[in-house]
């Protein structure tokens, strides 16, 4: 695959190289000549000098036979113009762009961005699962499908513990994947299956639907 | 008509005072206060410190209830992203962008933004002023 990274940080950095090492053909694209020249010593002749978001420099690079360009600068803005001038004016098919502030997710989906990382909000996450009161991880967004796969703790206290998957009332759109338990066999849920103090559920659901799901699954 | 503007500059700040002197609502954003020093005595708009490209900021400055959004702050790829916003998400009915770059804003006007760019339309005036 042809793939252009546009800023030369140390997400750039490093995803020049793991996409080097997995033999991908790759252009780093970066405004600051210090930082392309530093690059070039250590990975060679892998960084073009210029503004990414600048059609002349895209040009340069040849963007128009680009598989993939992926936009790591440290702002949202560039990121995103990156992507849209890939997109409309040279017909990447995916371009995909990290974002500092997770609310612009929407947005950059909404102008045809085909995917966003948010660095924050995987730190997020990350905490959220260390924290370990909180009630529902969100383990991972499944693409373009609307679906997610979370992780809901069972409380000791739950009213649930002692039920059957069969008396729980869970949202239409959700569906239980794996039970792991503190003592025994982790297992894969049927209606029969008893709920346990301190299981991890894990399960497929929607953002709309997962609080309704949490509630059915600890009886709250 | 109420008017957020975003980038208090030379131009944003004279923008805004011209607009509330004609009796307009005006609001403006800018993400460094000492910008504010640049309004002429009597100004009677409102200014903001935020970020236009920040979605929160925006509400804050009043952009629901927007009929203009102009975005002129220095940075291209800022006044693009916040006119995306304003457009899409806001659904502000007029949102009026200015980009440096004669070829970023081919695109985005090809992309149904409205946008200007200060470069070329100087440079025709300069070359109209040669020519006479």
């Amino acid at each position: 695959m042809y793939v252009i990274v546009v800023g030369g940080g140390r997400v750039g950095y490093y995803l020049v190289k793991a996409l080097l090492d997995e033999g991908h053909e790759v252009v780093m694209v970066e405004m600051d000549a210090r930082v392309c020249e530093a690059v070039c010593d250590e990975l060679g002749s892998v960084c073009f000098h210029g503004d990414g978001c600048e059609v002349a420099t895209l040009t340069e690079v040849g963007t128009d036979r680009a598989d993939m360009l992926v936009a790591v600068t440290g702002d949202d803005e560039d990121n995103l113009v990156a992507c849209q001038v890939a997109k409309h004016r040279f017909n990447v098919p995916r371009t995909i762009a990290r974002i500092g502030n997770p609310q612009n997710e929407v947005l950059f989906k909404k102008l045809g961005v085909d995917v966003t990382v948010s660095g924050t909000s995987v730190i997020l996450e990350h905490i959220e699962e260390e924290v370990p009161t909180h009630p529902l991880i969100h383990l991972m967004a499944i693409e373009d499908s609307g679906l997610e796969v979370v992780e809901i703790k069972i409380p000791p206290e739950a009213a649930t513990v002692g039920k059957s998957v069969r008396e729980l009332s869970l949202p239409r759109d959700s569906k239980l994947a794996l039970f792991i338990r503190k003592k025994g066999k982790n297992r894969v849920p049927t209606l029969n299956t008893i709920i346990r103090a301190e299981d991890r559920v894990i399960a497929l659901t929607t953002p709309e639907a997962e609080e309704e799901l949490r509630v059915a699954l600890r009886g709250e | 008509m109420k008017i957020v503007i975003m980038g208090c500059g030379r131009v944003g700040s004279r923008l805004a005072g011209m607009l509330t002197d004609d009796g307009h609502s005006v609001t403006i954003l800018d993400t460094d206060a000492h910008s504010f020093q640049r309004f002429l005595p009597g100004f009677k708009g409102t200014a903001l410190v935020g970020n236009g490209t920040d979605e929160e900021a925006l509400k804050r400055a009043g952009i629901e209830e927007a009929d203009v959004f102009f975005a002129l702050t220095g940075g291209d790829n800022r006044n693009i992203m916040a006119a995306q916003i304003a457009k899409h998400i806001f659904n502000v009915p007029r949102v009026i962008c200015r980009i440096k770059d004669p070829l970023r804003q081919e695109l985005y006007s090809t992309l149904g933004l409205e946008t200007f760019t200060p470069t070329t339309l100087f440079a025709q005036m300069l070359k109209e002023k040669l020519e006479g």
